[in-house]
């Protein structure tokens, strides 16, 4: 589990000024620095604003993998693109507080829609367009 | 010495009836009334009785873990289970091996009436064993009762965590009793799972119920709020009474930015705006 195949990578999508991150298989220590490298070099490549990391995949996590997912997270906020973590498992979660490791700093939102809402109200940018209601 | 032993055997099952008849008087003095009928006694003494004598014809080593045992054990265990399950006390339980000394001890001394030596080595045998017997009792008794509390507790556990909707994208858990770690793990278990179900934003844990708030509960309480925001909700905790609120503050308990609210009214009027905020900032298309 702890080494994957050489070159397996997490995609990364570029949609207008955000970039979509969506983990779809168990994460191992290299492929999370792999992420780490390429999500930091595409933020600024792309001069991205907003990052959204979808973990919903996600079953297992150990320290090393909590830790690092929270470091890309502050790591893409340093570069001033706003960034939220969503979808993760109630396993997960509870796994990360047991590990003491808490993620302050990193936002996060129960599914891509309201973590996409977050980053749109954080950039000022309206939510979803208000039509029809108050 | 093994010759000694088959002539208990052999002694109370040649006595077998007036050792019961005199066994159940006696036990019939010595129990509560209303316990258990008389009948019921005297069924448990015979069998009790024949069993006693099956497994010391077979085996005469003066230890009771062997095979042929094993009916007098299952026998004694379920004795107790039920006398635990009806709230008898330990030394009730006990007394109904004990109480066997006093009949078997008479028959021994009718037969052994010329030989002292006989009678005091046969009664010596006769006390180890029943004593034996008595401590298994005792053990037995006590397991029982200790399963009921383990069962008991397994069903509180069930029945105080309730997660409850309180409106559209808020949830309430209203805690009632002392947060220890396992509860909090089936508080945390269900809360985050219902966030999942719902895909509820906000979460209100209230814990007017809760007695007392020490370090350990505060921590297990900042321990779901965690887990919950790592889930993409916010919790609010409401119900905070005056002690609870200076007994945090004495124990220097850092709540961080959690919001605090003193009644769970305030928590939802709170949800509410929040909820309300985000539905006018992302207003679903009609």
């Amino acid at each position: 589990m702890l080494d994957g195949k050489p070159g397996e990578r997490i995609p990364i999508l570029k949609m207008g000024e955000f970039l979509l991150v969506s983990i779809q298989v168990e994460m191992h220590d290299r492929l999370v620095m792999t992420l780490q490298d390429e999500l930091t070099e595409q933020i600024v490549r792309h001069r991205a604003r907003g990052v959204l990391i979808d973990i919903s995949a996600l079953e297992i996590v150990d320290s090393f993998i909590g830790r690092a997912l929270g470091n890309i997270a502050n790591m893409a906020r340093v570069l001033d693109a706003s960034t939220v973590v969503v979808g993760m498992r109630p396993a997960v979660a509870i796994t990360l507080v047991e590990l003491g490791l808490n993620l302050k700093g990193v936002r996060t939102a129960l599914n891509a829609e309201k973590g996409m809402d977050l980053i749109r109200r954080e950039l000022g940018l309206s939510g979803r367009r208000d039509a029809g209601g108050a | 010495m093994a010759d000694h032993r088959s002539r208990l055997a052999a002694i109370v099952r040649e006595h077998e009836t007036e050792i019961v008849a005199d066994w159940v008087g006696l036990l019939a003095k010595v129990t509560r009334r209303d316990a258990v009928d008389r009948n019921e006694l005297e069924r448990h003494a015979r069998s009790f009785v024949s069993l006693l004598a099956d497994a010391m014809a077979a085996d005469a080593s003066g230890e009771i873990d062997g095979s042929p045992w094993a009916k007098v054990r299952e026998m004694l265990t379920s004795l107790s289970a039920n006398r635990a399950r009806q709230g008898w006390s330990p030394s009730e339980t006990a007394t109904f091996i004990f109480s066997f000394k006093q009949p078997l001890f008479a028959r021994l001394r009718e037969v052994y009436r010329a030989d002292a030596e006989g009678l005091a080595r046969e009664t010596w045998t006769a006390t180890l064993l029943l004593d034996k017997l008595g401590l298994m009792t005792s053990e037995a008794f006590q397991k029982s009762r200790e399963d009921i509390i383990i069962r008991q507790q397994r069903e509180l556990l069930e029945l105080s965590t309730p997660v409850v909707a309180l409106w559209e994208g808020v949830l309430a858990v209203p805690l009632i009793g002392t947060l220890d770690s396992e509860r909090t793990q089936v508080v945390m278990e269900t809360l985050l799972q219902r966030i999942v179900d719902t895909g509820a934003s906000i979460a209100i844990i209230d814990i007017t119920g809760v007695p007392t708030v020490d370090t350990l509960v505060a921590q297990h309480l900042l321990k779901t709020v965690s887990a919950a925001r790592l889930m993409g909700a916010e919790c609010i905790i409401s119900g905070i009474r005056p002690q609870i609120a200076q007994t945090i503050v004495h124990l220097g308990v850092d709540l961080g930015n959690v919001a605090t609210k003193a009644t769970l009214a305030d928590a939802l009027v709170l949800a509410m705006s929040r909820v309300g905020s985000l539905a006018s900032k992302a207003a679903p298309r009609a």
